[in-house]
Formats: structure tokens, sequence, C-alpha cells
């Protein structure tokens, strides 16, 4: 079975074959369940004119907001992007294009991508900013705006444990846009806290199956949190 | 008196029945689940994947894994289940979660509603707004019912651009309840000590007040 070992054993792996001007879907919401070290990794590796499909962009210095210190990223797609300062600076100065999705069009944008669903309708948005150029049809007496499914050259995706083939458990609300993600790259790297054998994860509690999944690699994880509430 | 942010949520609350789903948004909404009435079950929602949101984690329970849709450190309550983004939206948009609140910079008499951008300001995105104004059909909007100048926010028409066309039925300012029927407000009760010409002087908008407008009682 060893064509299915997705294992490998370096960031440069997981990555390899990365290039300027791709498309990258990244899951995690806020700093919770993102592929840190994979971000990391493409900071490394310096690819240049990155699309990044993720609902947010990170904060700075830590996530996503790591690529935009070296200019990485032409275009984000996200639902919100307000924890970041230096991207807010690239945005006023024009060195930065950013597609404001509502999030739940853009978890759909990411599910029917990695579906093969091309196009789906959805009330949201319609009548706002997020509509103009899109086409409009009535269902059921409500407006309804034609949105385009989203893929990606690469998938990046933080699980919790995954087994040689590919199969991946997600950790508590560290799950959020990762396994949307992972079906929807030409090449799903996902990095996780633990690699099981084959068999130890039960069949029934995967969330995402191998067959989305082409690299698996062992990381370490800083997880910073970014509302650190408590009750007394 | 204007009602303060505590006797929004206080206010809210006794919209709540036993047995709902309810998500609630970031700043007063979030206040809400303070002030579920005695002998009501209610399960929050929260986009990010999370159904039965429970309080704020001790020290020992803090878990990175763990956050609401304001990014907060949270814990599920007993019964709660966690699911993925495309999840979360297909309860949201699929018209399952029975009460949503949030707030809102303007709405209308048309029921629009504007949320998430000043233009010319600092533009951070919608977050799931969008998703829930267009797929809840119970919706509260909480908001100040004029800026600090005195500029009205129930307007004719929005200024800003719109988080949502046609969607808001119920709004609840520190001033006044207010419902949206057919192209007008509608005066349904007032805030302690606030009198019915000052709500009236504060709207831009068409709003009908019947000849008795109840106060609200705390």
């Amino acid at each position: 079975m060893a064509g299915f070992n997705k294992v490998v054993n370096s960031y440069e792996e997981a990555m390899a074959g990365l290039e300027d001007g791709m498309t990258v879907v990244a899951g995690g919401f806020g700093l919770c369940g993102i592929p840190e070290n994979l971000i990391n990794q493409i900071k490394t590796m310096g690819t240049k004119d990155l699309t990044i499909v993720s609902n947010n962009c990170g904060v700075d210095g830590f996530g996503l907001g790591v690529l935009l210190e070296d200019r990485q990223v032409k275009k984000m797609v996200s639902s919100y992007v307000g924890e970041n300062a230096l991207f807010m600076q690239q945005l006023l100065a024009g060195e930065l294009e950013v597609v404001l999705t509502p999030q739940g069009t853009l978890a759909e944008k990411m599910r029917a991508g990695g579906a093969g669903i091309p196009a789906f309708f959805t009330a949201t948005g319609y009548g706002t900013p997020v509509a103009e150029g899109k086409e409009v049809r009535e269902f059921n007496g409500r407006k309804c705006i034609l949105e385009e499914s989203i893929t990606g050259d690469f998938a990046i995706v933080k699980g919790w444990k995954a087994d040689r083939y590919g199969n991946v458990i997600y950790r508590h609300t560290a799950q959020n846009f990762n396994p949307m993600a992972a079906t929807a790259g030409k090449i799903t790297v996902v990095e996780v806290e633990e690699i099981v054998e084959p068999g130890e994860l039960d069949p029934a509690h995967i969330h995402t199956p191998g067959i989305y999944v082409n690299r698996v690699i062992l990381g370490t994880f800083e997880k910073r949190i970014e509302q650190r509430t408590v009750r007394k | 008196m204007a009602l303060t942010r505590e006797q929004i949520a206080i206010r809210v609350a006794r919209e709540l029945k036993d047995g709902y789903y309810v998500n609630l948004g970031i700043g007063i909404p979030t206040l809400v689940a303070n002030y579920v009435p005695e002998g009501i079950d209610v399960m929050l929602q929260s986009e990010n994947g999370l159904l039965g949101m429970g309080p704020f984690p001790t020290e020992d329970e803090i878990d990175a894994d763990m956050i609401n849709a304001g990014k907060q450190t949270v814990t599920a309550a007993t019964g709660a289940s966690i699911f993925s983004s495309a999840e979360s939206f297909a309860m949201i948009r699929g018209g399952h979660v029975d009460l949503t609140v949030l707030g809102a910079f303007e709405v209308d008499i048309e029921g629009n509603i504007a949320s998430y951008m000043i233009p010319g300001k600092l533009i951070k995105g919608m977050g799931g707004a969008m998703d829930l104004v267009a797929g809840a059909d119970n919706i509260i909007v909480t908001m100040t019912h004029a800026s600090k100048h005195g500029e009205s926010k129930l307007l004719t028409k929005c200024t800003l651009p719109l988080t949502g066309a046609g969607c808001i039925k119920k709004v609840l300012t520190d001033l006044a309840f207010i419902e949206i029927e057919n192209g007008t407000f509608i005066l349904k009760e007032r805030a302690p000590g606030v009198s019915v010409e000052e709500i009236v002087s504060k709207t831009e908008g068409k709003m009908i007040v019947p000849d008795h407008v109840p106060e609200m009682v705390f």
C-alpha cells in the first residue's frame, strides 16, 4: 500500500511545486487551526504574486500576516481582514487587492470547488456591493446571486491527527475552513500534530478522507491565542 | 433615559424561547447570553463551527483550539456539536437558526441594513453578517438610535453599503423597540422615561406611532 503513503519528511518537500502567481486555499479561522508551518515555509520560499483564499489574513507577524512582510501576496479572498495593520497599509497603498467575500459564501465556494460544482446561487449578498456584476435570479420569491466556486493550485490545511494514507481528523473549532480547503487544492498539503498508522483512526470519525490529500507532514505548533478570555 | 448596553441585552433576551438556537453577533448581542430568562434553554451558535457555546474557560481549561466567532477562547456546553464552516453556514443560510441578533450602523424603512463598511474608513469585511441577515427569518438588530451628533440611524434609505436588502423586521435601539413592515417603521415600545417626541425627532424614516406606546420595564 506504499502508493497511499502521503507522508513527507520536510517542509521543503511539503510545499514543493509552489510557484509565483499561484492560488493557495488555506484553512483556519482567525489564528485557530491555521497551517502555521506551511505558511512559514511559503515565506521561506519567497514565492510572489500569490492569491490567498482564507477567511482571515492572520495578524502582524503571525499566520498569513508574515507573507505580507515581503509582499508575497497579490490578492486576498477573505471575509474579514480587520486584525492586521500591515494588511490595511498595503491595501490603502494599492499594493494588495482584496476580494471581500461573505463567510458562508467563502466556505461554500471552497466546498463547491472541491466538489466539482462550478457555481451556485445564494441569497447572501444580494443588493450589496458583493452582488456587483453578478447574475441575479429569483428562486421561490427570493433574489439570489450567482457565485463562482474556488479551487487552488495548492491547499494548505491544519489537522490534528492523520494516518499515513492522509485520512485527517480536526480538533475542536480548529476544524473551521480546513475540511473545505482540503478538497479544493490541486495539491493538498496537511500538517498535523500526530501521524498514526492506517486503522488507528475510526473510519467513521474521519473528517477529511485521504483521497483529497496529497501530502501529510508532522509539525509542532505555537497555536497563538487571539483573544484570551477566561471566567473568574 | 436611554437604555444601557445591559438593558438592551435584557430586552432582547425576552424574545428568547425555550429550545431556540440563537446566533449572537459581536458586541452588545454577545451580552444577551448573560440574561437568558429562568427556565429557558437556548443553544448558542457560533459561526466558526460550534453549536452549544459554553462560558469562557477557567485558566486551566483554556484551549487554543476552542474559540468562538469573536476569536475568544470559550468552552462547549453540554450537548454541543462542532463542525466545519460549510456546515455552520448551512445552518445559517438554510434558515435553521431560530433567532439572530446583530449590530448595525444604519437600517431603513425597507428593512435594509448597513453594518460592515464605512467607505473611506478602515475596511475590515463582513465576516458572516451577510449570510446571517440573508439566511435568518427572525433577526433583531441592536444599535444606537442616533449618532453622537444626533443624526438618525433609522433612515428612509441607508447611505452606507448594504449588508443585506429587505431582511430586517425588528430593531432595538437605546431609545425604542421598532418593527419594520410595508416600508415603514412602527414604534412598539419606548425606553423608560424617553418620550415619543424624542424618538420621532431622532427617526428620519417614516414611522407609524400608535396612540399608546408602552414603556419598557426593567
